[in-house]
């Protein structure tokens, strides 16, 4: 006889009275254990969203390139010539903070899964990071764990990690943020989706065996109450193995590509739990699943277990009777476990048995999409203020040594060069990547033509933390606007919203703040959200972290040829600075570096501003007028000019990929300098005193410097029009050198910047 | 037809976790009159091949000694016998990793010197231009192409090391950007700063770097590793072409 599961039960599963009832009520009584297990799992934050659910709503989440929205595995976005990209973005946050290698490699492992599973194959991996500071040896471990981990998983699958971003702040030091992102690229009438269909036809669970890990890390199913036979707690982070991955990857596209399944999904959070009753649930059909037919690692799983196991690289798949055999031959060929655990049914309950004993019976609509939906009032934190800071007062005394910040700048582990990190991942297999990481943008081709796509990826936790509504928007415009440096159109984004703990109004009101600033820049920016994720209870000791709404976005280019990089070239180049010419102190790199502070209120993005830049920007390097172009951001217009510096000469810098840049630096002998003089219209910025440090290192959003040779000048400012542009400078010597009215602020030599700016290393033994 | 111009058959060997496949392949694709099939490991078959191409990746997952379990599938007994026979095999990364491990060309290749996987630009020096994997370059030119490898820290014995450099077995080098050897320019600690060797005979070539991913100037990869494969396929033209 099953047994049936009490409210102390429930409770003790995280679920609360009330949701309790409702199970009562669906399930006409009281539910099995096996039953209120699944509940459990698919009512819970992580598979639910109930808290995000009701804000999510405010996204644009189309527009005539989005071929899939969200609420698939992934977005797919039309990217031109009958070419689609498959593209999300996931947090593994917790694992990542518990076992930092495996934690990370399984981020990477799941993300994957989401891409092929649509029949797309994955040709880009992207991640973002955020760690305490480096000077803590745990933070050290973690960030080398986590790079580690990325690796290890990313390069055996054999897609290229182009790029990311790695921030250090003291708040994400109890809860580091991993956030992997993939895309596929697929044809756009190729797209599979995972709804189960067919009445009668199999389902069939493909890849690893299952074992009992991540059980215990999926929410509090391993207490002892629960199921008094359970044995001890497991260690309850997956392990990854990318060689199964990489074999599921080949098999499962074959699948796909020669029709030989109905549909496929994998087996994420919440295992074969939340696949089967989200495949079911789409189809409007029902799923039979016997748990004592899948292949375990441990004999005496019971089936509960079985249901909710996060066995890593297994998928399953909805095979007709027609195909099934050639289906088995295909996996066999890869040698891969492939067994039919079920069928499809009429009944659009999910149904689980065990050995001929149903122990599940749950209405698979009601399951997947009928969990509560909680609102937290919110409540306006008491740090926000509404006026920046006054840098003329005692606290912001002015700098002597103007040259020296610069050096100190691009040296903070924020700024510097993350060559340690992006040089243990293999960016160049596919043959794809044009752009390595290390400039504004990935750009990568797709073989056949001249098209090619860019990604990029940005949030300024500081900033979202001062103003998440301001941060929120200037993450998605700063996406956009990397993307644009480069070339690309950006078309769209996926995000991964890591926020603490959304039972606390002060938290819900960073996340309504943060989702209303993404919103309202991605309708002015015409790049709808096509997938994403939500990461809550990023919390350690009750100390939340910033609020951290990482924002990926794909770009396209019509002629991939036709994209630049940061990097200044030649003697004697114009240097323009582009759009905003006002800066603040507020929550910048100079802030917290050279003052030790995090206040104030970051500036708004000009979004009408920011669009008129980035079109412009587009136009320019469309029709070859531009040279190099760069974003202005962390440590503001002084370093966006060393890095461009740093890069045009460096063996190390963006074009580090093009022998031509290491023979002219072999020709000229040094590297490229630039002299600049500072325009005094650039320091009358309201609140800041007039200071030459604030222009200079001070940050703002819609600022690109770009370089130009003199010659196209004229047409160039004719494009730029009316919007706001300084000539700031040239290209010269083997110096940075900047003045303001004839007097010098600073001159620091480009091998200076250079050492400064790759001095990563020294701050990891 | 003309024996300058035929068609000449390469196979590119696919072991479960390799992941260069496509990309040798696709290299082997942007040559004209170029056929290329893929090999798979569990089929003796060499098709037809006239040079064959071991691609890089994790076979077998490479859990164990990176090439171990390779080197016993019944794809690689073919190889061997083929490689016996004289003809032309390159193998790249793991690939070269396996050609160790199968004996078809000396030394071993362990982790790098710095622990950690490492992908980055490294310039070679051509140091003997006069093999069937190198005809296209000259003698001490300098290559800008790409390693990532975890185990590409190359060791041998003194006494085959000396005999390999007398023999011309040392096909590259790894170099700095002027073409001088030194420290700074070898990425994993490789003895020697031995990039790629090939076998006594001549016909196995082994190499870390990867001149798959730089046979196109529009990409990040360049297309300095263009000469291994024109080298191979020349070779194998003028074979057909001698009485």
């Amino acid at each position: 006889m099953t047994r049936r599961a009490t409210l102390t039960a429930a409770l003790k599963l995280g679920l609360t009275e009330e949701e309790y009832a409702h199970i009562c009520e669906i399930q006409d009584g009281e539910p099995t254990y096996v039953e209120l297990a699944i509940y459990s799992l698919m009512w819970s934050e992580h598979c639910s969203y109930k808290h995000s659910r009701p804000v999510l709503g405010r996204f644009p989440t189309e527009g005539s390139r989005v071929l899939q929205g969200p609420g698939e595995n992934a977005g797919i976005v039309d990217v031109g010539d009958g070419w689609a990209i498959a593209m999300k973005v996931e947090s593994h946050n917790h694992p990542s903070a518990v076992e930092p290698f495996q934690g990370a490699a399984t981020g990477v492992g799941g993300i994957v899964r989401d891409i092929f599973t649509m029949g797309a194959r994955p040709c880009v991996n992207l991640n973002s990071l955020r760690f305490g500071e480096l000077s803590a040896p745990r933070q050290r471990f973690l960030l080398d764990g986590v790079v580690g981990g990325i690796a290890h998983y990313g390069n055996c699958l054999g897609i290229p990690t182009v790029g990311g971003e790695i921030y250090f702040e003291p708040s994400y030091a109890g809860n580091c943020l991993v956030n992997a992102m993939c895309a596929g690229l697929i044809r756009g009438d190729h797209i599979v989706r995972a709804v189960a269909s067919g009445v009668g036809n199999h389902v069939v669970l493909i890849g690893s065996k299952t074992g009992r890990d991540g059980i215990g890390g999926a929410s509090v199913l391993a207490s002892q109450e629960f199921d008094e036979t359970l044995e001890e707690k497991r260690p309850s982070v997956q392990v990854g193995d990318p060689f199964t991955e990489k074999k599921l990857i080949e098999a499962c596209l074959e699948l796909l590509d020669r029709k030989l399944v109905v549909s496929m999904q994998d087996l994420g959070a919440a295992g074969l739990t939340s696949s089967s009753s989200e495949m079911a649930s789409k189809g409007l059909v029902g799923l039979d699943i016997h748990a004592d037919r899948v292949p375990l690692r441990e004999a005496d799983m019971e089936a509960w277990e079985i249901m909710i196991s996060e066995s890593q690289e297994r998928m399953l798949a909805i095979v007709t009777d027609d195909e099934l055999q050639e289906v088995l031959s295909v996996c066999e060929r890869w040698d891969l476990d492939c067994t039919v655990i079920g069928e499809v049914t009429d009944s659009k309950m999910l149904r689980v048995y065990w050995h001929g004993e149903r122990v599940a019976d749950i209405p698979a609509r009601r399951l997947a999409d009928e969990s509560p939906v909680i609102r937290t009032p919110s409540v306006k934190p008491g740090y926000i203020v509404d006026e920046p800071v006054e840098v003329a007062a005692v606290s912001y005394p002015e700098p002597a040594e103007l040259g020296g910040v610069l050096l100190e700048l691009l040296a903070t582990p924020n700024v510097a060069s993350k060559r340690w990190a992006y040089e243990q991942y293999d960016y160049i297999v596919q043959a794809n990547t044009v752009q390595i990481p290390g400039s504004d943008a990935a750009v990568l081709r797709i073989k056949g033509g001249n098209r090619g796509i860019g990604f990029a990826s940005d949030c300024n936790g500081r900033h979202c933390y001062l103003d998440p509504y301001r941060g929120g928007k200037a993450a998605v415009a700063e996406a956009a606007r990397n993307l644009s440096c480069a070339g690309a159109l950006p078309v769209a984004v996926t995000d991964c919203l890591n926020f603490g703990n959304p039972e606390k109004g002060e938290i819900y009101w960073q996340f309504e703040q943060a989702i209303e600033g993404i919103a309202e820049a991605c309708e002015a920016l015409e790049t709808p959200v096509v997938s994403g994720n939500v990461s809550f209870y990023n919390e350690s000791f009750g100390q939340a972290i910033y609020p951290t709404p990482v924002v990926v976005m794909l770009g396209v280019f019509d002629n991939v040829d036709r994209h630049v990089d940061c990097a200044f070239r030649d003697e004697d180049d114009a240097i323009l600075l582009i759009g905003s010419g006002a800066a603040w102190v507020d929550g910048s790199e100079y802030q917290k570096m050279h003052y030790g502070r995090v206040e104030g209120r970051v500036p708004d993005v000009d979004l009408a501003l920011e669009r008129r830049l980035q079109d412009s920007l587009r136009r320019c390097i469309g029709e070859g007028l531009v040279k190099s172009a760069h974003d202005c951001a962390e440590g503001g217009l002084a370093v966006a000019l060393a890095e461009c510096c740093v890069a045009g000469g460096s063996p190390g810098g963006a074009r580090y990929a093009d022998p031509e840049a290491i023979a002219r630096r072999g020709a000229h002998g040094r590297w490229p300098g630039a002299e600049i003089d500072l325009p005094e219209e650039l320091t009358l910025v309201p609140g800041t005193g007039g200071r030459a440090d604030v222009a200079l290192f001070g940050e703002a959003p819609s600022r690109v410097v770009v370089s130009a040779a003199l010659q196209d000048l004229p047409r160039l400012t004719e494009i730029l029009e009316d919007l706001p542009h300084w000539q700031i400078g040239r290209v010269t010597g083997d110096t940075l050198r900047c003045t303001m009215r004839g007097k010098e602020l600073l001159a620091v030599s480009v091998e200076e910047l250079h050492a400064a700016y790759e001095s990563l290393p020294d701050r990891l033994s | 037809m003309d024996s300058a111009h035929r068609p000449v058959r390469f196979g590119v060997v696919v072991f479960p976790g390799s992941n260069c496949d496509a990309d040798a392949r696709h290299a082997l694709t942007t040559f004209p009159n170029v056929e290329v099939d893929y090999l798979w490991h569990k089929e003796p078959d060499l098709r037809g091949s006239e040079a064959i191409v071991i691609p890089g990746g994790f076979s077998y997952g490479d859990y164990l000694r990176c090439g171990a379990i390779a080197r016993f599938s019944p794809i690689m007994k073919s190889v061997v016998e083929f490689a016996e026979s004289g003809g032309l095999v390159l193998g790249i990364c793991n690939g070269f990793q396996i050609l160790t491990e199968v004996g078809l060309l000396p030394g071993a290749l362990l982790r790098n010197n710095g622990l950690k996987f490492v992908c980055r630009y490294v310039n070679l020096r051509v140091e003997n231009a006069d093999t069937a994997f190198t005809s296209a370059y000259d003698s001490g030119q300098l290559l800008r192409v790409i390693v990532k490898h975890n185990d590409g820290n190359y060791t041998v014995d003194q006494s085959t090391l000396q005999r390999m450099r007398d023999n011309g077995q040392i096909l590259m080098r790894y170099v700095d950007a002027s073409g001088a050897r030194g420290e700074g320019a070898n990425p994993n600690g490789a003895a020697d700063d031995i990039a790629g060797v090939c076998n006594e005979r001549g016909n196995v070539f082994g190499l870390m770097p990867h001149p798959e991913n730089s046979v196109e100037a529009a990409v990040a990869g360049g297309a300095d590793g263009r000469g291994i494969f024109q080298s191979m396929i020349e070779a194998v033209r003028v074979r057909e072409a001698t009485p």
